[in-house]
């Protein structure tokens, strides 16, 4: 069982970003997902959910074995796959309480009714976990939120959907340290046998916290270099030029 | 056109006091005498002339059935008093908790009993956004109404509930509602707007709202007559000094809509909120005209008005602030707001300034756009379809609307019909 990637081609409009990548994350795994800007990780992320602005023009992505590509963003989502935004979009006048009751509502079987005190209960326990106010439930989903309120709702909502692979794009950019810990002790609170993870970040720090078990480098498009979690302490020590230099001599 | 078939099937005579009655004759004199409206008419610019044809209209017969109208006359759980209309007829009323010397009752009632109020707001105020044919014939066939005062300093607690009910292929009705609020009271009233069978019909309606001193009303008008209906809402707010009016126009229905508002904030530091929340789908048209009309200084006025626009539907908006010599230091603003579901859809917003006094702050605009597609990937990204996605961006839009609603109460009861209507929960 995992979520995988095989030598993926990507492009938006006219330039392609990736370049045959490739990666797998077994459930139970935490993978992290390391690179410069522009390196093309925030275009995986997408990609995987279906962001209909990218085009895929090579390889596959399969969720325990079943192909995604063809697959429309929202049936890939009821299938368990997770993507927490890099930038969380505000949705004025839906209120988170009847966002994600929505979301929770479409996972139902057919005839399915949901239940209603079952859910606020469940909803105020996670939130009050993830330190979330719970006045926040009758809000516009995001709309006035600070960067580490956006990133906490995001980790609610995984929280809530409990997927089977869950995408992190940047959930750590833009939060001090409180923040961080929190959201962190959300995704910890997550893992296990029946979950795999991949992280993006551009730093290290987010890693101290949520430890992964492999460490990616992507380079343009692809992935050049694999490790454990020595490889992030050494990236965030001297940075990715060695990285690109490797990577070249390589080639 | 044949007026007079729409005469109406209830003994008038045996109601009203002759003196109305003779108001309207003269009222039907008035009408047949002033011209129809042409688009070189300036409150006619791009209207659809086609659509504002009485020929098919008749009388309204009786209900066939007042109970069935009267237990689907349901709307908030918890009202002080309301009223039931139905073919021009009043059917139901009932009071539970209006307190001492408010004044509720039907128009003909009040002409009767309350003489001298009666004269002095019925219908005086000018009809000076186009429809003066139409106001006139309204009078001319008025048979009843609803008639409210709420005397100085009292205030209403629970809301008042009208129910306005058609029935029948081409029939025509003539709502009204005048509302007067005295000095520092305090009201809330919801008028319904309804079909008993979903067939074509006529309605000619008249609301007038009129607050004196300190007083604050939130009046709601929820229009859902039938789709292939042709209906006037032709409305003027008088608001006086320090007095609050909060007016909103919900049109779930209707094939042809037009609804103008006016409001004149006559006394210094009035203020007058104006919105109107419009979901529009097939060939349906609505074609709203407004008159923000600073007449005293430091006075406010605000209006939204939101539009979603499906199908082959039309809107027309076109909106005035007018801004008298002595109305210093208005705050007067106005916006529309047209979400585009459809390539065939038409939204035409003419929005408009006239200030002739110094230092006043004035804003108004008009916005089109689709629906944004990232908050649509935001949120099939969390499973929902994008069909459902795309009702629950446009409720969210409705609803940041009814947020501007104080009572917590009428928020949450307007946002579930509005919800119900687009096929949200």
């Amino acid at each position: 069982m995992s979520l995988t990637i095989q030598n993926l081609s990507a492009t938006i409009g006219e330039t392609e970003i990736l370049k045959g990548l490739s990666l797998e994350i077994p459930k139970g795994e935490v993978h992290a997902l390391m690179g410069k800007n522009g390196s093309g990780k925030s275009t995986l992320a997408k990609v995987m959910a279906g962001h209909p602005a990218y085009t895929v023009t090579g390889g596959d992505i399969q969720l325990d074995g079943e192909s995604l590509l063809e697959i429309e963003p929202d049936m890939r989502s009821r299938m368990g796959l997770f993507l927490a935004f890099q930038y969380p979009m505000e949705i004025p006048g839906v209120t988170i309480a009847n966002f994600l009751r929505a979301a929770v509502q479409v996972r139902l079987a057919e005839g399915e009714e949901l239940e209603a005190v079952a859910y606020y209960k469940n909803l105020y326990s996670k939130m009050d976990a993830l330190k979330i106010d719970r006045a926040f439930t009758a809000r516009s989903v995001n709309e006035g939120f600070s960067g580490g309120e956006k990133k906490r709702c995001e980790i609610l909502q995984m929280a809530m959907l409990e997927p089977s692979y869950a995408v992190l794009d940047e959930t750590d950019s833009g939060l001090d340290i409180d923040a961080l810990k929190i959201v962190s002790d959300g995704v910890n609170a997550l893992r296990g046998p029946e979950r795999g993870f991949l992280v993006i970040t551009h730093y290290q720090r987010l890693l101290d916290y949520i430890v992964p078990d492999v460490v990616h480098v992507m380079v343009d498009g692809r992935i050049v270099m694999s490790g454990d979690k020595d490889l992030a302490l050494k990236l965030e020590a001297e940075g990715y030029d060695w990285v690109e230099k490797e990577t070249a001599a390589a080639a | 056109m044949s007026v007079t078939v729409m005469e109406p099937h209830t003994d008038v005579k045996a109601v009203w006091p002759d003196w109305f009655r003779e108001q309207q004759t003269a009222a039907m004199a008035d009408h047949e005498a002033t011209p129809r409206p042409t688009r070189k008419d300036e409150p006619w610019r791009f209207a659809n002339l086609a659509a504002v044809d009485l020929t098919d209209f008749r009388a309204a017969a009786p209900v066939a059935s007042e109970g069935r109208l009267i237990n689907a006359s349901k709307g908030l759980d918890e009202v002080a008093a309301r009223v039931i209309f139905g073919n021009n007829v009043l059917l139901h009323q009932e009071s539970k908790a209006l307190p001492e010397g408010v004044i509720f009752k039907p128009m003909e009632v009040a002409a009767r009993e309350n003489e001298e109020l009666f004269r002095k707001f019925f219908m005086v105020q000018p009809v000076e956004l186009g429809s003066h044919r139409f106001a006139a014939l309204h009078k001319a066939r008025l048979t009843t109404g609803a008639f409210l005062y709420v005397p100085k300093n009292t205030e209403v607690v629970l809301p008042i509930e009208i129910f306005h009910w058609v029935e029948g292929e081409n029939a025509s009705v003539f709502p009204h509602t005048l509302i007067v609020c005295g000095e520092n009271s305090r009201v809330t009233v919801i008028d319904n707007f309804k079909s008993s069978d979903g067939k074509r019909a006529f309605s000619c309606g008249v609301n007038d709202l009129h607050l004196e001193r300190g007083a604050e009303l939130t009046y709601v008008a929820v229009q859902d007559w039938a789709p292939e209906s042709l209906a006037f809402h032709i409305n003027s707010t008088i608001v006086e000094r320090d007095a609050t009016s909060t007016a909103l126009n919900i049109n779930f229905g209707g094939g042809f809509v037009r609804g103008e508002s006016l409001s004149r904030l006559v006394g210094e530091g009035a203020r007058s909120e104006m919105f109107s929340l419009n979901p529009m789908d097939g060939k349906r048209q609505i074609d709203q005209r407004t008159l923000q009309d600073h007449v005293a200084p430091h006075a406010f006025s605000d209006l939204l008005y939101l539009n979603a626009l499906d199908g082959k539907s039309r809107t027309i908006f076109a909106g005035l602030i007018k801004v008298g010599k002595k109305a210093h230091q208005t705050d007067a603003y106005q916006k529309v707001r047209n979400i585009m579901l459809s390539d065939e859809a038409e939204a035409n917003s003419m929005p408009g300034l006239e200030i002739l006094a110094d230092d006043v702050r004035c804003t108004h605009g008009a916005t089109a756009g689709e629906i944004n597609e990232e908050e649509l990937f935001y949120m099939e990204a969390r499973g929902i379809p994008e069909s459902v996605g795309r009702r629950l961006i446009l409720n969210g839009f409705f609803q940041s609307l009814l947020e501007r609603l104080k009572s917590p109460s009428l928020r949450a009861y307007l946002s579930q019909l509005v919800g119900k209507r687009l096929g949200v929960k």
